[in-house]
């Protein structure tokens, strides 16, 4: 099976708190460590593991600056056999539907059966996967947490609000957007990289797609981020202070009125 | 003005709570907007569903189809494409079913897209400004979205908050529009998370524990304190997906809605997906260390305080 | 010359003249058993290389002393002290009977042989203790045989998912064993009844040993009787000698050959690790096709030796903290299941008897390995100096090399990757500590600066909000004994310590290169730390590094000099214990500076735990353990903490952060709030300046 991974490069933001600029263009990224997006490393997996049981090959492909080479060589170093890389001032400012087009136009230069993508990314909007799926016209499904090959078609579970599962019968090729936990992804070491540092990783721009300049990048865009801001605070909580014992007084006081306590 | 239609979702023929939250949206959008209801299903509880809509809004377009029984993402979006006129705004909770279909029927309707808003202002020519999160609700933006050629919005739930306003709404059976609903995905069955020992949703009281209790050990602190006030101990996912605790237990949009009295979130940050599974406005209690915790916002009493030492302090106090 | 009895060489069996039966005995017994030893041998050549000759050489005399130490003189035996003198007489039987079996070899294929030197006085007084150590033998060899039997140890028992118990191995050589001895005394005592009746010059017989007493059974035997036993006996005693030769490499008995070797190539140095593969340069390491051990022919050669050599005693796994709190870990059958795996791929004769297929999965599990904290203890306590630390990072890196690392450790792993923590908190949070220590003393963060000693900090003390007092309190001591010293700061990345003991080597050797520079940028003259973790990494892992020190050490020498003096401990309800963190006792042998420290602080009380010093039980484990979550049924902090209870103490006083950590949180888990607390020595003997 010929499977494509679109991947994104973004800040990881696990430990470490996310502050804006002053002007509100942009959060502080000068102190940031970027990695490749846990939805999309759980797909990479995925796509190494259906690839290691029925053959084929696992190709990532990222819409991006030259920084994100590095997380196409990471999931090489995971096992992915190819990287591409989609990179051009063109696809600056793109939205959503942008990067959508631009994977569009990278996926009809080859032949793929099989297209995962994280469930999201770092801006939460969870659009690429199915906008592609539609311009392609290929059957999509989100969140899925589970698949299994039967021949041309895949079953495929998608984790829906209760913890339930959404079992489904979707025909190839298709879209998927994958959701953590579907698999664990296994782990990069140094040497793993190091392993793959000197392999070349093209770089397609919007000449080599056939892309109109204009028909992607901020121009085209018809979403835009205006600004970051910091929201006012609602009331928030009833803030409790003083010595752990007051706080514990005044709680259970709270507490017996709300009915919390009998 | 763009045409404005919100997509009902619906379950055993009750409207959900989102219905009457894109009511409140599209009036946001434009005050004047007589926003057109769009309920999919099949017999009985898909006409009890448009009862519902009637409620809220002046015009429900009703399309029942045996292929729409289940909400099927990609068979929706189908009739949507064919029945949604061109240039419409079309407004669709951010949910699990929103999530999968909205996105491609931006795409086929030719509208901007935008996802997840959790705040709206009025349109301005055709140019409305959204608010949204990003970095796991880490930062808030502005967004702009050209609606010249129509969009499909995704509204967080819970973030428009019903005005009460009830309407005594037209059905319109527009099933004949819908034409061919074949699709390439075939819904099968859904697999029903497993129930635990406990049933959360039904406790009047939840201790519920997130990342700040650290260590599986620890569970039992949170134990110790439910059993003293006579509650039902809970959790996030974080704690579920490191095994701590079983599935059944998970508040979150990923796990169970829980409707309880009292909410005592010990250690819980607070996202939106864990807030996501929270119902009929409890009395939320937040213990936290950390003092920008988002839960604080939320929460009607904040306490700043190490969970793993507060808590057995509180259990000792009420034991005693 | 005239016999009371005829001799075994001068006798006839079906008209074959004896000595031609008793000189293909051993020509056959000795061609298979040269045969078997160069069939086990076959795997150790196959295998990766080990230390090489020159490193070996150059630690002779040391090798030597272990030598004398540990295999001939049976130190760590009695440890266990009933197992440990059934086991020392044995040996020391096995050493004295050694020539005496050579000796009656002989008798069978010449008449009247005597082994060089042997028919004089030392002959004589060489007669008598190989006669009592035969009859030692046997008395012990019944003992042992009764405990296997009878009173069954749990330590021999073997977990049903690790195959079957040894018993049955064992009984048969101690019956083997026992069946010698007797047939040596019944040969010996039925020729002087002999001689007695025919008023003979008799041989002396030692009284009350087992020649002795056959000697007066058999008193008033015939002579035909005589002459059967003196014959049978022989013939047994020829044909077990040879059996049990070849016997011993079939299984754990092979340490009778292997124990000598093994001991001698022991590990000289403590605390380090072994390269990922010997004898290839730094550059070559990045070329290698698969790193640590993925499948059997990964092993080095000395791994296999100590598969061989295992004896199946069960002191490793008794003494594992893993094991002890139900971890799916149990050190012996790393030795074990490796050892039926290499039997099984090398049969004495045939095709291999088992599929070829990487270990992890098959004969070990990931859990398995990722559940050692490399405390150590199995290494301190293994009587024939089996090694497991190595094997189990040169697993680790295999499993690293194959992406097989569970998530819990992935995130950390990569965070020390990106950031040099494991929480990927931001560098320049690195020397925040420093803010908060109370009263006036300066810390210089150097960041290009330069100090007479350097503090190296390391992770945890950094960044965790409790250990942070740790370092607070270091630097308070290193201020207060007039020390000019600094940190690092955001130039200090974590040591590594724990990253090169996972099995990522690779990002080891970045965080060393890093550091090292860094640490020699400062100009410093010495390195003090009061995390024995990073003591260990720096001195042990780290190359041409300043002087390292524990902050145990430093203080220890300061009270020494008078440089520092400590006001009386108040309070007399405290009793004080001391807990030997792994990388400071076993790994750096640090046990008396930290109770030196203690003992100057006057009127504290202070015990010893029962498990103390070259026997600490570990914590927990540090480093990237603290991120780990294993299947157990306890915490190993929890053990120890009822450990220190039993002693009589109400404080534990660590020697780092870890343990620390481990400490406290175990007092929670064990519901001992108020009974029992944990406290740094660090900042004990902060709080008691002067």
């Amino acid at each position: 099976m010929e499977i494509l991974v679109c991947v994104k490069r973004v800040p990881d933001t696990a430990e470490n708190e996310i502050t804006i600029k002053g002007d509100g263009t942009d959060i502080q990224r000068d102190d940031l460590v970027y990695s490749v997006n846990e939805w999309d490393n759980y797909a990479t997996e995925e796509a190494i593991q259906i690839r290691d049981k029925v053959g084929g090959a696992v190709t990532v492909v990222t819409v991006g600056d030259s920084e994100a080479e590095e997380i196409l060589r990471r999931q090489m170093a995971m096992g992915a056999d190819k990287g591409i890389l989609l990179a051009d001032d063109a696809f600056e400012g793109s939205d959503g539907r942008g990067i959508a087009s631009i994977l569009k136009a990278e996926i009809l230069k080859g032949k793929y059966d099989l297209i995962l993508t994280g469930a999201q990314a770092d801006d939460g909007a969870a659009q690429v996967g199915g906008m592609l799926a539609a311009m392609l016209d290929w059957p999509y499904a989100s969140l899925v947490n589970k698949i299994e090959i039967d021949g041309k078609k895949l079953k495929i579970g998608r984790e829906i609000e209760g913890g339930n599962q959404e079992m489904n019968e979707i025909e190839l090729p298709c879209v998927l957007s994958i959701q953590t936990g579907i698999n664990e992804p296994r782990y990069v070491g140094i040497r793993g990289i190091r392993k793959v540092a000197s392999v070349e990783i093209p770089s397609h721009g919007a000449g080599d797609l056939g892309i109109a300049a204009g028909s992607v990048g901020a121009a085209a865009a018809r979403v835009k981020r205006a600004d970051y801001f910091t929201p006012v605070m609602g009331k928030g909580a009833e803030m409790l202070e003083g010595s752990m014992e007051e706080k514990i007084d005044k709680l259970i006081e709270l507490l017996k009125a709300k009915g919390g306590l009998k | 003005m763009a045409q404005i239609f919100a997509y009902i979702a619906h379950k055993n023929g009750v409207v959900e709570d989102s219905a009457a939250e894109l009511a409140v949206a599209a009036k946001k959008i434009d005050a004047a907007a007589q926003p057109t209801a769009i309920v999919t299903g099949s017999g009985s509880t898909l006409d009890s569903a448009c009862q519902g809509a009637a409620k809220l809004y002046a015009q429900v377009w009703k399309l029942d189809n045996a292929a729409l029984a289940y909400p099927n993402g990609e068979v929706v979006r189908k009739a949507l494409a064919k029945i949604v006129p061109a240039g419409s705004i079309v407004l669709i909770p951010h949910d699990t079913f929103g999530m999968d279909m909205a996105p491609g029927l931006s795409i086929k309707l030719d509208a901007a897209y935008a996802a997840d808003i959790v705040g709206l202002d009025g349109l301005s020519g055709a140019t409305l400004k959204a608010v949204r999160q990003e970095f796991a609700g880490m930062a808030h933006t502005h967004v702009t979205i050209d609606t010249a050629k129509g969009a499909v919005l995704t509204l967080r739930p819970g973030s428009f908050q019903p005005d009460g306003s009830s309407a005594s709404g037209s059905v319109t059976d527009k099933s004949g529009d819908a034409g061919d609903l074949g699709a390439k995905r075939r819904f099968l069955q859904v697999v029903e998370a497993e129930t635990g020992d406990v049933d959360i949703t039904k406790a009047d009281v939840l201790v519920s524990v997130g990342r700040g209790i650290e260590d599986a050990e620890n569970i039992s602190i949170a134990q110790e304190l439910a059993e003293a006030m006579g509650a039902v101990v809970s959790c996030s996912r974080p704690i579920v997906d490191a095994k701590w605790l079983e599935k059944s237990r998970q508040v979150g949009t990923s796990g169970k809605t829980v409707k309880p009295k009292v909410y005592m979130a010990m250690g819980i940050s607070g996202s939106f997906q864990h807030l996501g599974g929270l119902k009929g406005s409890p009395f939320i209690v937040a213990v936290n260390k950390n003092p920008k915790a988002p839960i604080f916002q939320v929460a009607d009493v904040g306490i700043v305080e190490n969970i793993l030492e507060f808590m057995p302090a509180l259990t000792e106090k009420i034991g005693g | 010359m005239d016999f009371a009895l005829i001799p075994p060489a001068s006798g006839t069996f079906l008209f074959i003249p004896a000595w031609i039966i008793y000189t293909l005995i051993p020509v056959v017994g000795i061609t298979l058993f040269i045969y078997i030893i160069v069939m086990r041998l076959k795997p150790m050549v196959l295998a990766q290389p080990d230390m090489p000759m020159a490193d070996i050489l150059a630690n002779v005399p040391a090798r030597i002393i272990q030598v004398i130490k540990v295999w001939l003189l049976q130190w760590r035996h009695p440890r266990y002290m009933l197992a440990g003198v059934i086991h020392i007489l044995l040996f020391a039987g096995f050493l004295i009977l050694g020539l005496r079996s050579t000796e009656l070899m002989f008798v069978g294929i010449k008449t009247g042989f005597s082994l060089p030197g042997m028919d004089g006085t030392l002959g004589a007084i060489y007669n008598v203790i190989r006669s009592y150590a035969a009859t030692w033998v046997l008395v012990v060899a019944l003992m042992a045989m009764y405990r296997r039997l009878v009173t069954k140890p749990a330590r021999y028992a073997v977990p049903a998912k690790y195959g079957k118990p040894h018993t049955a191995e064992a009984v048969f050589v101690l019956g083997m064993i026992c069946t010698l001895v007797l047939m040596e005394g019944l040969f010996e005592g039925s020729l002087v009844a002999a001689q007695e009746q025919q008023g003979m010059h008799a041989h002396f017989l030692a009284p009350f040993t087992l020649a002795w007493f056959f000697q007066h059974i058999l008193a008033f035997a015939n002579k035909d009787t005589l002459q059967f036993f003196h014959s049978a006996s022989y013939f047994l005693h020829d044909i077990t000698f040879f059996t049990f030769l070849c016997f011993l490499p079939m299984g754990k008995h092979f340490h009778v050959i292997t124990s000598l070797f093994n001991v001698f190539l022991m590990r000289v140095r403590r605390g380090n690790i072994k390269p990922v593969k010997y004898g290839i340069t730094g550059e070559e390491l990045d070329n290698l096709k698969s790193f640590g051990v993925k499948n059997l022919e990964d092993f080095t050669w000395r791994h296999i030796l100590h598969f061989y050599s295992c004896v199946d005693c069960g002191r490793c796994s008794d003494n594992c903290p893993a094991n002890a709190v139900g971890r799916p870990l149990s050190p012996r059958f790393i030795s074990i299941k490796g050892r039926n795996l290499l039997f099984a791929t090398h049969p004495l004769h045939g095709e291999r008897k088992i599929e070829k297929q990487p270990l992890i999965g098959s004969t070990y599990e990931e859990d398995e390995i990722w559940s050692c904290t490399t405390c150590g203890a199995c290494e301190q306590e293994c009587p024939v100096g089996i090694e497991y630390i190595d094997k189990i990072v040169d697993l680790r890196r295999g499993m690293v090399d194959e992406g097989m690392v569970p998530q819990s450790l992935q995130k950390p792993l990569s965070a020390i990757g990106k950031r040099g923590n494991p929480w990927g908190k931001m560098e320049k949070k690195r020397s925040e500590w420093t803010k908060a220590i109370e009263g006036d003393v300066p810390v210089k963060v150097l960041e290009g600066d330069k100090a007479d000693v350097l503090f190296f900090v390391d992770s945890i003390t950094s960044f965790d909000d409790r250990m942070q007092k740790i370092g607070q309190a270091t630097a308070t001591l290193l201020h207060r004994a007039g020390v000019d010293f600094g940190i690092l700061g955001k130039d200090e990345k974590d040591s590594g310590h724990e990253v090169r003991r996972f099995g990522e080597e690779m990002l080891f050797q970045s965080l060393r290169e890093h550091n090292t520079e860094m640490i020699k940028e400062t100009g410093a003259t010495k390195i003090v730390t009061a995390d024995p973790h990073a003591l260990n990494a720096l001195k042990n892992d780290y190359e041409d590094l300043p002087p390292v020190e524990h902050i145990s050490q430093f203080l220890a020498r300061e009270v020494r000099k008078g440089a520092l003096q400590f006001k009386a401990n108040g309070d007399g309800q405290k009793v004080y214990t001391f807990h030997d963190p792994c990388y400071l006792g076993r790994h750096n042998a640090v046990y008396e500076d930290p109770r030196a420290v203690l003992d100057a602080i006057p009127g504290l009380k202070r015990v010893d735990m029962l498990r103390c010093k070259d026997r600490s039980f570990c914590c927990g484990g540090g480093g990237l353990m603290l991120f780990y979550e294993p299947e157990e049924e306890q915490r190993m902090g929890v053990l120890r903490v009822k450990m220190a209870a039993e002693a009589g103490a109400n404080v534990i006083v660590t020697a780092c952060p870890f343990c620390l950590v481990n400490m406290e949180d175990a007092i929670k888990v064990a519901g001992m709030e108020g009974k029992m607390e944990a406290i740094d020595l660090a900042e004990l003997a902060a709080q008691h300046l002067e």
